[in-house]
Protein backbone atom coordinates (compact mmCIF):
# COMPACT_ATOMS: atom_id res chain seq x y z
CA UNK A 1 0.00 0.00 0.00
CA UNK A 2 1.16 3.54 -0.86
CA UNK A 3 1.11 5.74 2.28
CA UNK A 4 0.30 9.32 2.28
CA UNK A 5 3.24 11.77 2.15
CA UNK A 6 3.61 12.61 6.10
CA UNK A 7 2.78 16.60 6.84
CA UNK A 8 6.31 18.68 7.38
CA UNK A 9 6.82 18.63 11.52
CA UNK A 10 8.78 21.50 12.94
CA UNK A 11 12.25 20.49 14.15
CA UNK A 12 13.05 22.38 17.32
CA UNK A 13 16.27 23.86 17.54
CA UNK A 14 17.82 26.32 20.18
CA UNK A 15 15.60 29.41 20.01
CA UNK A 16 12.27 27.44 19.72
CA UNK A 17 12.67 24.13 21.34
CA UNK A 18 11.67 25.50 24.77
CA UNK A 19 8.01 26.39 23.00
CA UNK A 20 7.23 22.79 21.39
CA UNK A 21 8.62 21.27 24.84
CA UNK A 22 5.66 23.50 26.09
CA UNK A 23 3.27 22.34 23.66
CA UNK A 24 4.11 18.56 24.03
CA UNK A 25 2.79 19.16 28.20
CA UNK A 26 -0.41 20.77 26.76
CA UNK A 27 1.17 24.26 27.29
CA UNK A 28 1.17 26.97 25.31
CA UNK A 29 4.05 28.96 26.11
CA UNK A 30 4.88 32.86 25.13
CA UNK A 31 8.56 34.59 26.05
CA UNK A 32 8.46 37.82 27.91
CA UNK A 33 10.85 40.25 28.04
CA UNK A 34 12.11 40.67 31.63
CA UNK A 35 13.03 44.22 31.10
CA UNK A 36 9.86 45.86 29.31
CA UNK A 37 7.09 43.11 29.51
CA UNK A 38 6.58 42.68 25.82
CA UNK A 39 5.31 39.54 25.00
CA UNK A 40 6.99 37.69 21.63
CA UNK A 41 6.02 34.97 19.15
CA UNK A 42 7.45 33.27 17.33
CA UNK A 43 10.51 32.67 19.42
CA UNK A 44 13.22 35.25 19.41
CA UNK A 45 16.22 35.61 21.06
CA UNK A 46 15.96 39.14 22.05
CA UNK A 47 13.39 41.44 22.18
CA UNK A 48 12.35 43.96 19.35
CA UNK A 49 10.90 46.47 21.61
CA UNK A 50 13.81 46.86 23.81
CA UNK A 51 16.22 44.65 22.45
CA UNK A 52 16.96 43.03 26.03
CA UNK A 53 17.84 39.25 25.60
CA UNK A 54 16.45 38.78 29.15
CA UNK A 55 12.97 36.99 29.18
CA UNK A 56 11.19 34.25 30.28
CA UNK A 57 8.95 31.97 29.56
CA UNK A 58 4.95 31.91 30.26
CA UNK A 59 1.97 30.40 29.84
CA UNK A 60 -0.51 31.95 27.68
CA UNK A 61 -4.03 31.56 28.61
CA UNK A 62 -5.23 29.79 25.17
CA UNK A 63 -7.73 32.25 24.71
CA UNK A 64 -7.45 33.93 21.46
CA UNK A 65 -10.08 35.43 18.37
CA UNK A 66 -9.70 34.79 14.88
CA UNK A 67 -7.75 38.01 12.99
CA UNK A 68 -7.68 36.58 9.50
CA UNK A 69 -8.52 33.38 7.94
CA UNK A 70 -8.24 31.30 4.77
CA UNK A 71 -10.36 28.18 3.59
CA UNK A 72 -8.15 26.25 1.22
CA UNK A 73 -9.32 24.64 -1.38
CA UNK A 74 -6.31 23.50 -3.35
CA UNK A 75 -3.59 21.18 -1.24
CA UNK A 76 -0.17 22.72 -1.88
CA UNK A 77 1.66 20.14 -0.52
CA UNK A 78 0.08 16.52 -1.28
CA UNK A 79 -0.37 15.85 2.65
CA UNK A 80 -2.75 17.48 2.90
CA UNK A 81 -4.94 16.27 -0.62
CA UNK A 82 -7.16 14.28 1.24
CA UNK A 83 -8.01 17.48 3.72
CA UNK A 84 -9.44 20.24 1.77
CA UNK A 85 -11.27 22.11 2.74
CA UNK A 86 -9.33 23.00 5.56
CA UNK A 87 -9.06 26.74 7.48
CA UNK A 88 -5.55 28.36 8.40
CA UNK A 89 -5.94 31.48 10.31
CA UNK A 90 -4.08 34.25 12.40
CA UNK A 91 -5.37 34.30 15.93
CA UNK A 92 -4.93 37.02 17.72
CA UNK A 93 -3.97 35.70 21.77
CA UNK A 94 -5.28 37.19 24.53
CA UNK A 95 -2.23 38.44 25.67
CA UNK A 96 -1.44 40.00 22.45
CA UNK A 97 0.82 38.39 19.91
CA UNK A 98 -0.44 36.61 16.56
CA UNK A 99 -0.36 33.20 16.02
CA UNK A 100 -0.60 30.92 12.83
CA UNK A 101 -3.10 28.26 13.17
CA UNK A 102 -5.62 25.30 11.94
CA UNK A 103 -9.17 26.34 12.90
CA UNK A 104 -10.97 23.04 13.68
CA UNK A 105 -14.24 21.82 14.66
CA UNK A 106 -15.96 24.55 13.15
CA UNK A 107 -18.14 24.91 9.42
CA UNK A 108 -15.90 27.09 7.34
CA UNK A 109 -19.13 29.10 6.41
CA UNK A 110 -19.91 29.86 10.04
CA UNK A 111 -15.98 31.84 10.66
CA UNK A 112 -15.65 34.99 11.19
CA UNK A 113 -13.09 37.74 11.87
CA UNK A 114 -12.96 38.10 15.76
CA UNK A 115 -14.45 34.88 16.32
CA UNK A 116 -13.74 33.65 20.06
CA UNK A 117 -11.49 30.69 19.44
CA UNK A 118 -9.39 28.50 22.49
CA UNK A 119 -6.43 26.52 22.07
CA UNK A 120 -5.92 22.62 21.88
CA UNK A 121 -2.97 20.17 21.33
CA UNK A 122 -3.00 17.66 18.37
CA UNK A 123 -0.61 15.52 19.05
CA UNK A 124 1.34 14.64 15.51
CA UNK A 125 4.61 12.83 16.59
CA UNK A 126 6.17 11.73 20.10
CA UNK A 127 7.68 14.52 20.12
CA UNK A 128 5.59 16.97 18.66
CA UNK A 129 2.06 18.44 19.29
CA UNK A 130 0.14 21.25 17.25
CA UNK A 131 -1.80 23.99 19.00
CA UNK A 132 -4.92 24.22 17.15
CA UNK A 133 -7.50 26.51 17.94
CA UNK A 134 -11.37 25.82 17.79
CA UNK A 135 -14.36 27.96 18.83
CA UNK A 136 -15.09 28.27 22.70
CA UNK B 1 25.54 67.94 -3.57
CA UNK B 2 23.60 66.27 -6.19
CA UNK B 3 23.92 62.51 -6.98
CA UNK B 4 25.41 60.78 -10.13
CA UNK B 5 22.04 60.71 -12.32
CA UNK B 6 21.85 57.32 -13.73
CA UNK B 7 19.70 56.19 -16.51
CA UNK B 8 18.69 52.29 -18.11
CA UNK B 9 20.14 51.83 -21.10
CA UNK B 10 19.63 48.35 -22.40
CA UNK B 11 16.55 45.93 -21.60
CA UNK B 12 15.72 42.89 -23.13
CA UNK B 13 13.30 39.71 -21.60
CA UNK B 14 13.28 36.49 -23.22
CA UNK B 15 10.38 34.39 -24.70
CA UNK B 16 8.01 33.33 -21.85
CA UNK B 17 6.23 30.14 -21.22
CA UNK B 18 5.54 27.28 -18.74
CA UNK B 19 7.29 24.81 -20.05
CA UNK B 20 10.26 26.05 -22.37
CA UNK B 21 12.33 23.83 -21.99
CA UNK B 22 15.05 25.78 -21.22
CA UNK B 23 17.64 26.21 -17.80
CA UNK B 24 17.55 29.37 -15.96
CA UNK B 25 21.24 30.03 -16.53
CA UNK B 26 19.76 29.49 -20.90
CA UNK B 27 17.52 32.12 -20.45
CA UNK B 28 19.50 34.50 -18.12
CA UNK B 29 22.42 34.40 -20.54
CA UNK B 30 19.90 34.97 -23.24
CA UNK B 31 18.13 38.00 -21.87
CA UNK B 32 21.92 39.30 -20.72
CA UNK B 33 23.33 39.09 -24.22
CA UNK B 34 20.05 40.81 -25.85
CA UNK B 35 20.51 43.53 -23.45
CA UNK B 36 23.61 44.10 -24.33
CA UNK B 37 23.28 44.27 -27.60
CA UNK B 38 20.15 46.86 -26.85
CA UNK B 39 22.58 49.05 -25.12
CA UNK B 40 24.89 49.04 -28.25
CA UNK B 41 27.67 48.36 -26.10
CA UNK B 42 30.94 45.75 -25.71
CA UNK B 43 30.33 43.17 -22.97
CA UNK B 44 33.60 44.80 -22.13
CA UNK B 45 32.08 47.60 -20.75
CA UNK B 46 29.93 46.14 -17.99
CA UNK B 47 31.91 46.42 -15.22
CA UNK B 48 29.08 45.26 -12.57
CA UNK B 49 26.73 42.43 -12.42
CA UNK B 50 23.68 41.82 -10.03
CA UNK B 51 21.58 38.85 -10.10
CA UNK B 52 18.68 37.48 -8.47
CA UNK B 53 19.05 34.61 -6.79
CA UNK B 54 16.54 32.15 -7.76
CA UNK B 55 14.22 30.92 -5.18
CA UNK B 56 14.14 27.67 -6.84
CA UNK B 57 17.61 25.91 -7.57
CA UNK B 58 19.39 28.51 -5.70
CA UNK B 59 23.13 28.64 -5.88
CA UNK B 60 25.96 30.73 -4.37
CA UNK B 61 28.18 33.02 -5.99
CA UNK B 62 25.03 33.30 -8.73
CA UNK B 63 26.01 36.47 -9.80
CA UNK B 64 30.02 35.67 -10.56
CA UNK B 65 28.92 32.52 -12.56
CA UNK B 66 26.58 34.67 -14.51
CA UNK B 67 29.38 37.05 -15.16
CA UNK B 68 31.88 34.02 -15.72
CA UNK B 69 29.64 32.15 -18.58
CA UNK B 70 29.31 36.07 -20.22
CA UNK B 71 33.28 36.10 -20.26
CA UNK B 72 33.58 39.16 -17.86
CA UNK B 73 35.53 40.09 -14.71
CA UNK B 74 33.45 43.12 -12.92
CA UNK B 75 34.72 45.11 -10.33
CA UNK B 76 31.32 45.00 -8.61
CA UNK B 77 28.74 41.97 -7.78
CA UNK B 78 26.53 40.74 -5.56
CA UNK B 79 23.12 38.40 -5.33
CA UNK B 80 20.12 39.91 -4.09
CA UNK B 81 17.39 37.32 -2.88
CA UNK B 82 14.67 39.10 -2.28
CA UNK B 83 11.76 37.45 -3.82
CA UNK B 84 9.67 39.70 -6.02
CA UNK B 85 11.53 42.56 -4.93
CA UNK B 86 14.48 41.45 -6.16
CA UNK B 87 14.27 42.75 -9.63
CA UNK B 88 13.59 46.43 -8.55
CA UNK B 89 16.13 46.23 -5.94
CA UNK B 90 18.92 45.08 -8.57
CA UNK B 91 18.34 48.59 -10.04
CA UNK B 92 18.81 50.57 -6.78
CA UNK B 93 21.53 48.41 -5.64
CA UNK B 94 22.70 49.27 -9.31
CA UNK B 95 22.75 53.05 -9.02
CA UNK B 96 23.73 52.99 -5.18
CA UNK B 97 27.15 51.19 -6.64
CA UNK B 98 27.64 53.60 -9.37
CA UNK B 99 27.15 56.39 -6.81
CA UNK B 100 29.91 54.92 -4.60
CA UNK B 101 32.33 54.84 -7.67
CA UNK B 102 32.43 51.13 -7.13
CA UNK B 103 31.54 50.55 -11.14
CA UNK B 104 30.30 52.23 -13.81
CA UNK B 105 28.17 49.99 -15.99
CA UNK B 106 25.50 47.34 -14.33
CA UNK B 107 24.09 44.15 -15.79
CA UNK B 108 20.61 43.08 -13.83
CA UNK B 109 19.55 39.98 -14.63
CA UNK B 110 16.99 37.91 -13.41
CA UNK B 111 14.96 34.61 -14.12
CA UNK B 112 13.33 31.50 -13.93
CA UNK B 113 13.83 28.05 -15.95
CA UNK B 114 12.60 24.48 -15.88
CA UNK B 115 12.03 23.13 -12.74
CA UNK B 116 10.32 20.30 -11.00
CA UNK B 117 6.79 20.02 -10.63
CA UNK B 118 6.68 20.32 -7.23
CA UNK B 119 8.45 23.33 -7.58
CA UNK B 120 11.23 22.40 -5.03
CA UNK B 121 14.59 21.86 -7.98
CA UNK B 122 17.08 19.57 -7.58
CA UNK B 123 18.92 21.83 -5.70
CA UNK B 124 15.93 22.35 -2.87
CA UNK B 125 14.86 25.95 -2.66
CA UNK B 126 15.12 29.11 -0.11
CA UNK B 127 12.90 28.43 3.10
CA UNK B 128 12.00 31.09 5.77
CA UNK B 129 12.99 30.79 9.01
CA UNK B 130 9.18 31.18 10.40
CA UNK B 131 8.50 27.69 8.42
CA UNK B 132 7.99 25.63 11.73
CA UNK B 133 5.08 27.84 12.56
CA UNK B 134 3.62 27.54 9.19
CA UNK B 135 4.31 24.27 7.49
CA UNK B 136 3.04 22.03 9.76
CA UNK B 137 -0.44 23.92 9.61
CA UNK B 138 -0.63 23.56 5.69
CA UNK B 139 -0.35 26.81 5.28
CA UNK B 140 2.72 26.62 2.61
CA UNK B 141 1.92 28.40 -0.53
CA UNK B 142 1.55 32.03 -1.32
CA UNK B 143 -2.18 31.88 -1.88
CA UNK B 144 -2.28 31.61 1.66
CA UNK B 145 0.10 33.74 2.83
CA UNK B 146 -1.50 36.15 0.71
CA UNK B 147 -5.60 35.10 0.94
CA UNK B 148 -4.77 35.64 4.55
CA UNK B 149 -3.97 39.87 3.99
CA UNK B 150 -7.02 39.76 0.98
CA UNK B 151 -9.44 38.87 4.01
CA UNK B 152 -8.26 40.91 6.27
CA UNK B 153 -8.66 44.10 3.48
CA UNK B 154 -12.38 42.75 2.75
CA UNK B 155 -12.94 43.25 6.50
CA UNK B 156 -11.86 46.39 7.07
CA UNK B 157 -12.50 47.87 3.99
CA UNK B 158 -15.33 45.93 2.53
CA UNK B 159 -13.65 45.26 -0.38
CA UNK B 160 -15.38 42.72 -3.14
CA UNK B 161 -14.09 39.66 -5.04
CA UNK B 162 -15.75 41.14 -8.32
CA UNK B 163 -13.64 43.90 -7.37
CA UNK B 164 -10.61 41.71 -7.07
CA UNK B 165 -11.66 40.73 -10.77
CA UNK B 166 -11.63 43.94 -12.50
CA UNK B 167 -7.48 44.04 -11.58
CA UNK B 168 -7.82 40.42 -13.36
CA UNK B 169 -9.57 42.04 -16.53
CA UNK B 170 -7.12 44.64 -16.89
CA UNK B 171 -3.93 42.29 -16.88
CA UNK B 172 -5.43 39.95 -19.11
CA UNK B 173 -6.74 42.78 -21.64
CA UNK B 174 -3.25 44.44 -21.31
CA UNK B 175 -1.65 40.96 -22.28
CA UNK B 176 -4.08 40.21 -25.13
CA UNK B 177 -1.96 43.43 -26.24
CA UNK B 178 1.38 41.84 -26.04
CA UNK B 179 3.13 39.45 -27.89
CA UNK B 180 5.18 38.06 -25.59
CA UNK B 181 2.56 36.68 -23.17
CA UNK B 182 1.45 33.68 -21.38
CA UNK B 183 -2.24 34.26 -21.81
CA UNK B 184 -3.52 36.00 -24.46
CA UNK B 185 -7.51 35.25 -24.60
CA UNK B 186 -9.65 38.36 -22.73
CA UNK B 187 -11.37 37.58 -19.53
CA UNK B 188 -14.56 38.85 -17.87
CA UNK B 189 -15.61 39.80 -14.74
CA UNK B 190 -17.80 36.62 -14.28
CA UNK B 191 -15.26 34.84 -15.55
CA UNK B 192 -13.16 35.86 -12.51
CA UNK B 193 -16.15 34.74 -10.43
CA UNK B 194 -16.83 31.41 -12.15
CA UNK B 195 -13.23 30.66 -11.54
CA UNK B 196 -12.87 28.10 -8.26
CA UNK B 197 -11.20 29.03 -4.75
CA UNK B 198 -8.06 28.43 -4.46
CA UNK B 199 -7.53 29.90 -0.85
CA UNK B 200 -10.89 31.61 -0.07
CA UNK B 201 -11.18 34.63 -0.72
CA UNK B 202 -8.46 34.00 -3.30
CA UNK B 203 -9.78 32.92 -6.26
CA UNK B 204 -7.84 30.93 -9.54
CA UNK B 205 -7.96 34.08 -11.47
CA UNK B 206 -6.59 36.17 -8.55
CA UNK B 207 -3.39 34.48 -8.71
CA UNK B 208 -0.38 35.40 -10.65
CA UNK B 209 1.01 32.38 -13.26
CA UNK B 210 3.93 30.03 -13.07
CA UNK B 211 5.83 31.15 -15.68
CA UNK B 212 9.74 30.34 -17.17
CA UNK B 213 11.68 32.98 -18.50
CA UNK B 214 14.27 36.09 -18.18
CA UNK B 215 14.59 39.33 -18.59
CA UNK B 216 17.61 42.21 -18.51
CA UNK B 217 18.44 45.55 -18.12
CA UNK B 218 21.67 47.51 -17.97
CA UNK B 219 21.97 50.46 -15.81
CA UNK B 220 24.55 53.59 -16.30
CA UNK B 221 25.59 57.03 -15.87
CA UNK B 222 23.58 59.65 -17.43
CA UNK B 223 26.61 60.85 -18.93
CA UNK B 224 27.86 58.04 -20.01
CA UNK B 225 24.03 57.42 -21.62
CA UNK B 226 24.96 59.61 -24.11
CA UNK B 227 27.61 58.36 -25.74
CA UNK B 228 25.32 55.02 -26.29
CA UNK B 229 23.12 54.29 -29.03
CA UNK B 230 19.92 53.11 -27.32
CA UNK B 231 17.35 55.86 -26.18
CA UNK B 232 18.43 56.22 -22.43
CA UNK B 233 15.46 55.76 -19.65
CA UNK B 234 16.31 57.98 -16.61
CA UNK B 235 15.82 56.80 -13.19
CA UNK B 236 14.63 59.47 -11.49
CA UNK B 237 13.77 58.17 -8.25
CA UNK B 238 14.29 55.07 -6.41
CA UNK B 239 13.82 53.89 -2.67
CA UNK B 240 13.31 50.85 -0.11
CA UNK B 241 10.84 49.94 2.57
CA UNK B 242 11.08 47.22 4.78
CA UNK B 243 8.43 46.64 7.49
CA UNK B 244 8.68 42.78 8.45
CA UNK B 245 9.97 39.79 6.77
CA UNK B 246 6.48 37.77 6.92
CA UNK B 247 2.97 39.31 7.07
CA UNK B 248 1.64 36.43 9.43
CA UNK B 249 3.51 38.49 12.37
CA UNK B 250 2.71 41.78 11.30
CA UNK B 251 0.66 44.84 13.30
CA UNK B 252 -1.47 45.42 10.02
CA UNK B 253 -2.13 43.84 7.22
CA UNK B 254 -3.96 46.24 5.25
CA UNK B 255 -0.72 49.03 5.19
CA UNK B 256 2.32 48.49 3.82
CA UNK B 257 5.76 49.26 3.14
CA UNK B 258 5.17 50.49 -0.33
CA UNK B 259 4.09 53.79 2.08
CA UNK B 260 7.44 54.45 2.68
CA UNK B 261 8.78 53.23 -0.76
CA UNK B 262 6.62 55.67 -2.74
CA UNK B 263 6.99 58.76 -0.84
CA UNK B 264 10.66 58.59 -0.62
CA UNK B 265 10.94 57.85 -4.33
CA UNK B 266 8.53 60.30 -5.39
CA UNK B 267 9.73 62.86 -3.43
CA UNK B 268 13.38 62.36 -4.66
CA UNK B 269 11.66 62.74 -8.29
CA UNK B 270 9.97 65.43 -7.30
CA UNK B 271 6.73 64.37 -8.81
CA UNK B 272 3.58 63.51 -7.53
CA UNK B 273 0.69 61.04 -7.84
CA UNK B 274 -0.72 63.48 -10.65
CA UNK B 275 2.53 63.21 -12.64
CA UNK B 276 2.51 59.12 -13.00
CA UNK B 277 1.43 58.15 -16.59
CA UNK B 278 1.22 54.13 -16.27
CA UNK B 279 2.40 52.29 -13.64
CA UNK B 280 3.79 48.63 -13.29
CA UNK B 281 3.04 47.16 -9.95
CA UNK B 282 4.16 43.79 -8.83
CA UNK B 283 0.67 41.78 -8.91
CA UNK B 284 1.04 38.56 -7.78
CA UNK B 285 -2.17 38.59 -6.20
CA UNK B 286 -5.17 41.11 -7.33
CA UNK B 287 -5.35 42.61 -4.11
CA UNK B 288 -1.68 42.84 -4.10
CA UNK B 289 -2.16 45.99 -6.80
CA UNK B 290 -5.34 47.53 -4.83
CA UNK B 291 -2.87 47.63 -1.69
CA UNK B 292 -0.27 49.43 -3.24
CA UNK B 293 -2.76 51.45 -5.36
CA UNK B 294 -3.52 52.88 -1.84
CA UNK B 295 -0.08 53.22 -0.49
CA UNK B 296 1.44 55.13 -3.51
CA UNK B 297 -1.58 57.74 -2.49
CA UNK B 298 -3.10 57.20 -6.05
CA UNK B 299 -6.37 56.87 -4.21
CA UNK B 300 -7.39 56.54 -0.14
CA UNK B 301 -6.85 53.75 2.28
CA UNK B 302 -9.59 51.61 1.70
CA UNK B 303 -10.90 52.77 -1.61
CA UNK B 304 -8.64 50.85 -3.82
CA UNK B 305 -11.24 48.34 -4.52
CA UNK B 306 -13.40 50.88 -6.34
CA UNK B 307 -10.74 52.63 -7.96
CA UNK B 308 -9.91 49.61 -9.85
CA UNK B 309 -13.56 49.25 -11.45
CA UNK B 310 -15.02 50.38 -14.63
CA UNK B 311 -11.62 50.57 -16.74
CA UNK B 312 -9.96 53.00 -15.00
CA UNK B 313 -7.03 50.91 -14.97
CA UNK B 314 -7.05 49.87 -17.89
CA UNK B 315 -4.71 51.31 -21.45
CA UNK B 316 -7.02 54.18 -22.33
CA UNK B 317 -7.91 54.65 -18.55
CA UNK B 318 -7.14 57.61 -15.67
CA UNK B 319 -4.14 55.12 -14.53
CA UNK B 320 -3.03 52.42 -16.92
CA UNK B 321 -1.57 50.14 -14.48
CA UNK B 322 0.48 46.54 -16.02
CA UNK B 323 0.30 47.43 -19.16
CA UNK B 324 2.06 44.06 -20.17
CA UNK B 325 -0.17 42.09 -18.69
CA UNK B 326 1.93 41.67 -15.17
CA UNK B 327 2.65 38.81 -13.09
CA UNK B 328 -1.16 37.88 -13.50
CA UNK B 329 -1.02 37.65 -17.23
CA UNK B 330 1.75 38.24 -19.07
CA UNK B 331 4.23 35.84 -17.12
CA UNK B 332 5.84 35.91 -13.57
CA UNK B 333 9.04 36.55 -13.98
CA UNK B 334 9.71 38.02 -10.45
CA UNK B 335 8.91 41.57 -11.35
CA UNK B 336 12.05 41.56 -13.90
CA UNK B 337 9.84 42.09 -16.91
CA UNK B 338 8.10 45.25 -15.12
CA UNK B 339 11.02 46.60 -15.19
CA UNK B 340 11.95 46.03 -19.17
CA UNK B 341 7.98 47.04 -19.60
CA UNK B 342 8.19 50.63 -18.19
CA UNK B 343 11.76 50.99 -20.54
CA UNK B 344 9.44 49.77 -23.84
CA UNK B 345 6.34 51.91 -22.99
CA UNK B 346 8.79 55.48 -21.84
CA UNK B 347 10.89 54.78 -25.16
CA UNK B 348 7.33 54.86 -26.85
CA UNK B 349 8.33 51.03 -28.43
CA UNK B 350 5.01 49.26 -26.57
CA UNK B 351 2.93 49.16 -30.15
CA UNK B 352 -0.72 48.28 -29.52
CA UNK B 353 -0.36 48.84 -25.76
CA UNK B 354 1.79 52.08 -25.78
CA UNK B 355 0.48 54.47 -23.50
CA UNK B 356 0.09 57.63 -25.34
CA UNK B 357 2.73 60.27 -24.32
CA UNK B 358 4.07 58.16 -21.65
CA UNK B 359 6.73 60.26 -19.58
CA UNK B 360 6.76 59.06 -16.58
CA UNK B 361 5.89 55.40 -14.35
CA UNK B 362 6.36 54.12 -11.40
CA UNK B 363 7.92 50.18 -11.27
CA UNK B 364 7.28 48.24 -7.96
CA UNK B 365 8.96 45.38 -6.72
CA UNK B 366 8.13 43.37 -3.26
CA UNK B 367 8.41 40.51 -1.19
CA UNK B 368 7.39 39.09 2.16
CA UNK B 369 3.50 39.63 1.69
CA UNK B 370 4.58 43.78 1.26
CA UNK B 371 6.70 43.31 3.90
CA UNK B 372 9.51 44.79 1.76
CA UNK B 373 8.91 47.63 -1.12
CA UNK B 374 10.55 48.84 -3.84
CA UNK B 375 9.82 52.05 -5.92
CA UNK B 376 11.65 53.11 -9.14
CA UNK B 377 10.54 56.09 -10.79
CA UNK B 378 11.18 55.82 -15.02
CA UNK B 379 10.99 59.30 -17.07
CA UNK B 380 11.87 60.02 -20.79
CA UNK B 381 13.92 63.31 -19.85
CA UNK B 382 16.79 63.71 -17.11
CA UNK B 383 16.04 65.28 -13.76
Amino acid sequence: MRGRPSKPLPIPDHDTKPYWDGCLRGELLLQKCSECGAYRHPPSPICSVCLSASSEWVQASGDATVYTFVVVQRAFHPAWEGEVPYIVCIVELAEGPHIMTNLTDVDPDKVHVGMPVHVWFDQASDEISLPKFRPR
Amino acid sequence: MTSTQCAIVGSAETEVGRSLDRSGVELKLDAATKAIRDAGISKTQIDGVIARQPRREPEPNHSAFIAERLGIQPRYITDISLGGAASASMVVSAVAAIRAGLCTTVLCVGGDGKTSIDGKGRRGRLASPNQDFRNPYGGEGAPILYGLMARRHMHEYGTTSRQLGAVAVACRRHASLNPNAQMQQPITIADHQASPFIADPLRRLDCSLISEGAGAVIVTTDERARDMASKPVHILGMATGCRYGEVAYSESMTNSAAIEASKKAFGDAGITQADVDLVEFYDCFTHVVVIQLEDYGFCAKGEGGSFVENGRIEIGGELPVNTHGGLLSQAHIGGMLHITEGVTQIRGDAGDRQVKDAKIAAISGQCGELGIHVTLVLGSDPS
